[in-house]
């Protein structure tokens, strides 16, 4: 295997929790609900990811449990925030206090417990493919779960009616309203994807990346994927460019403390959010651009009247 | 009935129906209770295949409530409604269009970040494809005289072509009845012919129309028969071509409005108070208009309003006069002999100017404040309003003196300015400038969604402030309005202001070609060139 073969397989490896977590923001986003939870989201579907894995001696089964993880602690939010009409703001960052608090209680009797480690699939044929093969096509089921869903949500959102309408209730929540369409519904299955989303995300990280439990093992990257969302100013495509770019400056950041290049690491993780904000100065120069794909009802309230 | 011959029949009024075609939709009884409130108390209403049915009444009389239970969009609180002699219940909109009752929305019910098909495929139930619905959405378009091109992005259109839109989504789901909340007050005269005749096209194969407009004037060429609401209750129906738009109005109101009275013409010898010298700004962003080399001059003592469509130019208009986007040239904006193009909206208030923006509530008054702590938002540069950057008790007795002389009308002392009703907060917006006798007013769009006897209040006040010595700028897209207070008429249309002309030698068409002309891309170009 070669050396950009290397790099390239653990640049995939750091992006993937982050492509998993920010698509279903994304989507989520495009409905005009903005969850500032995905880290509290994540962590849950880590530690739930990790301990089904654990107790069932099964990784598939601890995927399917950090989604679920991610999903309940989504579902807590979206009935806050539809039904209650809670803060979105302030909700979601309570969402990442109580998932962060929760996960180390649920976590605290897996500390130091050896973890499932997902195994890797070869898909035939594709993977015998000098370079691409090992790199694309030799990878465990999450990282095909995170190419699938970008492609997937991409075709939903722009090719599909029931993307459309998630679209037009981003856009005008009153008018979808009026039409007849239930903004309430589609928000909250939006939030759900997106809490799965997230849950997956996490559950990659305790499960692949470092297969055990640590407390606060999400370390930031729930907010890494809520920039992302913003830096690909809500096309799934960009999303994809971007968090191959972030993870690629995660590894650099590893590398660099390696060959001891006197960067200080903590320069090395503002990075990400340095990125976006130069990208985000970036882009709303092109006010036009900005404006056709931000969703215009997001982190609105809607009541419905009756 | 022929179609063909009422579609060539130029804006005349559609035939009448023959009392003999039945009854489409019947309301009895037809109740709906906000709290202790009733909006609609009661209603008996029913309308026949092949009418033009207008609604007519104040704000606040429950023409918005009572339609929106026909669609679905709210359900009554008692009452039945009967659609083609079954009783029915219309619990979404969806049920609605389904049955075969369309809506074409007053504030435009669209996605502007969709395109027109977009837009449209998410009003049709069924399952059609891209291409098969931009090829009906053409058929439709065309055979209605409704140009529209279905790739096109809703933003980038202007308000008369959304409104198409909206036309042809409603007629797409072949609808027995379309709701019309005031289609006409977003059009052009020439536009508003247009509708007139796909109206009159549609009428003619069998489809109601229920119409909701406050341009009694149209009402009365257009309409079959009329139901009147006043206080969420009927208090009358017509038959609006036996009527005047006078009495039309008495009905309405439960009283005679005033008409205004110019007590005397405006004085030419005066000096210019205000004074745009080419202004120009650059658009605010994609979906706004730039100001192009814009000149006039406002004399003390005259009125003089700019009319013009909606999105031509008029927020951004206003902005730069009152100082919430500061211009670059200084001497582009002359007030009282100051240049003051560069000055914030504080000091321009401080040389003696007023400004009333257009939305009364979230921009002119903030909605969760007292009106006497609103009043102090606009006049805090003066001593008995607030010294030494402490609270005096003047705010309090401005509040009531403009309460007073604007008859305002509110359930308590010092209320919130939420709590008043759109006519009432417009009333005390207004008023709180007039009662500072500024120098230089501007105000924009006086009247929207008032209703006529306020309405006529605020316009008199308006012109005696111009008759006392002040320069008073109205930016409206009511001509009736304009035509009532106005000494001098500019029209802006894309960003440029036209020429102003006398008002008592200008005509409404010629004002219409104007606002519609200037290379505004519809079929209004032609005809203006």
């Amino acid at each position: 295997m070669g050396v950009l073969e290397a790099i390239l397989l653990t640049v995939i490896t750091a992006a993937t929790p982050l492509v998993l977590a920010a698509i279903g923001e994304l989507v989520v986003e495009r409905s005009g609900v903005l969850n500032l939870g995905v880290e509290g989201m994540m962590i849950v579907g880590a530690v739930t990811g990790f301990a089904a894995a654990n107790a069932t001696g099964s990784p598939l089964v601890g995927v399917a449990a950090a989604a679920l993880g991610g999903m309940v602690l989504s579902a807590l939010f979206a009935f806050l925030i539809l039904f209650l009409v809670a803060n979105q703001y302030a909700t979601g960052l309570a969402l990442t206090l109580l998932g962060l608090g929760l996960s180390g209680m649920i976590g605290e009797a897996y500390v130091g417990t050896p973890g499932v480690r997902l195994g890797r699939i070869d898909i035939p044929v594709l993977s015998d493919i000098p370079f691409l093969g090992p790199v694309l096509f030799s990878q465990d089921i999450l990282v095909y779960l995170s190419f699938a869903l970008v492609a997937g949500v991409s075709w939903f959102l722009f090719r599909s009616r029931a993307g459309l309408v998630l679209r037009a209730v981003g856009d005008n929540h009153a008018s979808a309203h009026a039409l007849g369409f239930s903004v309430r519904r589609v928000r909250f299955a939006a939030v759900l994807f997106g809490g799965a989303c997230a849950g997956l995300g996490g559950g990659y990280l305790s499960l692949v990346y470092t297969p055990q439990w640590i407390e606060g093992m999400t370390a930031g990257r729930g907010w890494i994927a809520l920039a992302l969302v913003v830096f690909a100013s809500w096309l799934p495509g960009r999303l994809a460019v971007g968090a191959y770019l972030f993870g690629a400056v995660m590894i650099l950041q590893f590398h660099a403390q390696a060959a001891g290049i006197g960067i200080p690491s903590q320069f090395l993780t503002m990075l990400p959010y340095l990125a976006t904000v130069v990208v985000l100065v970036a882009i709303s120069r092109d006010r036009t651009r900005i404006r056709l794909n931000t969703p215009a009802t997001l982190g609105q309230p809607f009541v419905p009247d009756r | 009935m022929n179609a063909e011959a009422r579609h060539t029949d130029t804006g005349s009024e559609a035939a009448k129906p023959a009392n003999s075609q039945p009854t489409l939709l019947e309301a009895r009884g037809l109740t709906k209770a906000f709290g202790d409130f009733l909006a609609c108390d009661h209603i008996d209403f029913s309308i026949r295949r092949g009418e033009i049915h207008a609604l007519l009444g104040e704000n606040g009389a429950g023409k918005s409530t009572f339609v929106k239970m026909l669609y679905g969009a709210l359900q009554p609180t008692s009452g039945e409604i009967r659609w083609k002699g079954e009783p029915v219940s219309i619990d979404n909109p969806a049920t609605a269009r389904r049955l075969g009752i369309g809506m074409v929305f007053q504030h435009f019910s669209l996605f502007d970040v969709l395109t027109v098909a977009e837009n449209i495929a998410l009003a049709l139930a069924g399952k059609v494809g891209p291409g098969a619905l931009a090829e009906r959405i053409r058929t439709v378009s065309r055979d209605y005289g409704l140009p529209l091109d279905p790739m096109s992005i809703v933003a980038d259109l202007s308000v008369g072509e959304r409104q198409r839109v909206e036309i042809v989504r409603c007629l797409l789901q072949e609808p027995d009845l379309i709701i019309m909340d005031e289609p006409t007050s977003v059009l052009t005269p020439h536009e508003a012919e247009d509708l007139f005749r796909t109206l009159a096209r549609l009428t003619g194969e069998g489809v109601a129309i229920l119409y909701i407009s406050h341009r009694l004037e149209e009402v009365k060429r257009l309409c079959h028969a009329a139901t009147i609401l006043r206080h969420g209750k009927v208090v009358g129906s017509c038959d609006p071509a036996g009527e005047t738009p006078a009495s039309l109005a008495r009905m309405m109101v439960g009283a005679d409005v005033r008409e205004v009275r110019h007590r005397e013409q405006a004085r030419l010898d005066m000096p210019v108070r205000l004074e745009l010298k080419h202004l120009s700004l650059p658009p605010a962003g994609p979906f706004s208009v730039p100001l192009v080399e814009i000149d006039l001059a406002v004399r003390g003592g005259e009125v003089v309003a700019i009319a013009g469509v909606a999105g031509n130019g008029q927020g951004e208009l206003f902005d730069a006069l009152s100082g919430e986007r500061p211009l670059h040239d200084r001497g582009a904006l002359v007030i009282d002999g100051h240049e003051a193009g560069r000055m914030s909206v504080g000091a321009r208030r401080r040389l003696g100017a007023a400004f009333v923006p257009e939305e009364r509530l979230g921009h002119a008054a903030v909605p969760g404040l007292k009106l006497s702590e609103n009043v102090v938002l606009t006049r805090h540069g003066e001593h008995h309003v607030v010294r030494g950057g402490f609270l005096k008790g003047g705010a309090r007795a401005i509040a009531d003196r403009v309460v007073e002389s604007f008859d305002v009308r509110k359930s308590h002392r010092d209320p919130e300015a939420r709590s008043l009703s759109g006519g009432n907060l417009q009333k005390f917006v207004v008023g709180r400038e007039i009662d500072r006798q500024p120098g230089v007013l501007v105000v924009s769009q006086p009247t929207w969604g008032v209703d006529a006897g306020a309405s006529a209040d605020i316009r008199q006040a308006l012109v005696d402030l111009a008759r006392a010595g002040s320069a008073v700028l109205v930016i409206s897209q009511d001509l009736d309005e304009i035509f009532e207070v106005a000494d001098r008429i500019a029209v802006v249309s894309r960003g440029r202001l036209s020429a102003p002309v006398p008002a008592a030698t200008t005509s409404r068409d010629d004002i219409g070609l104007l606002m519609g002309g200037i290379g505004h891309g519809g079929e209004g170009a032609s005809d203006a060139a």
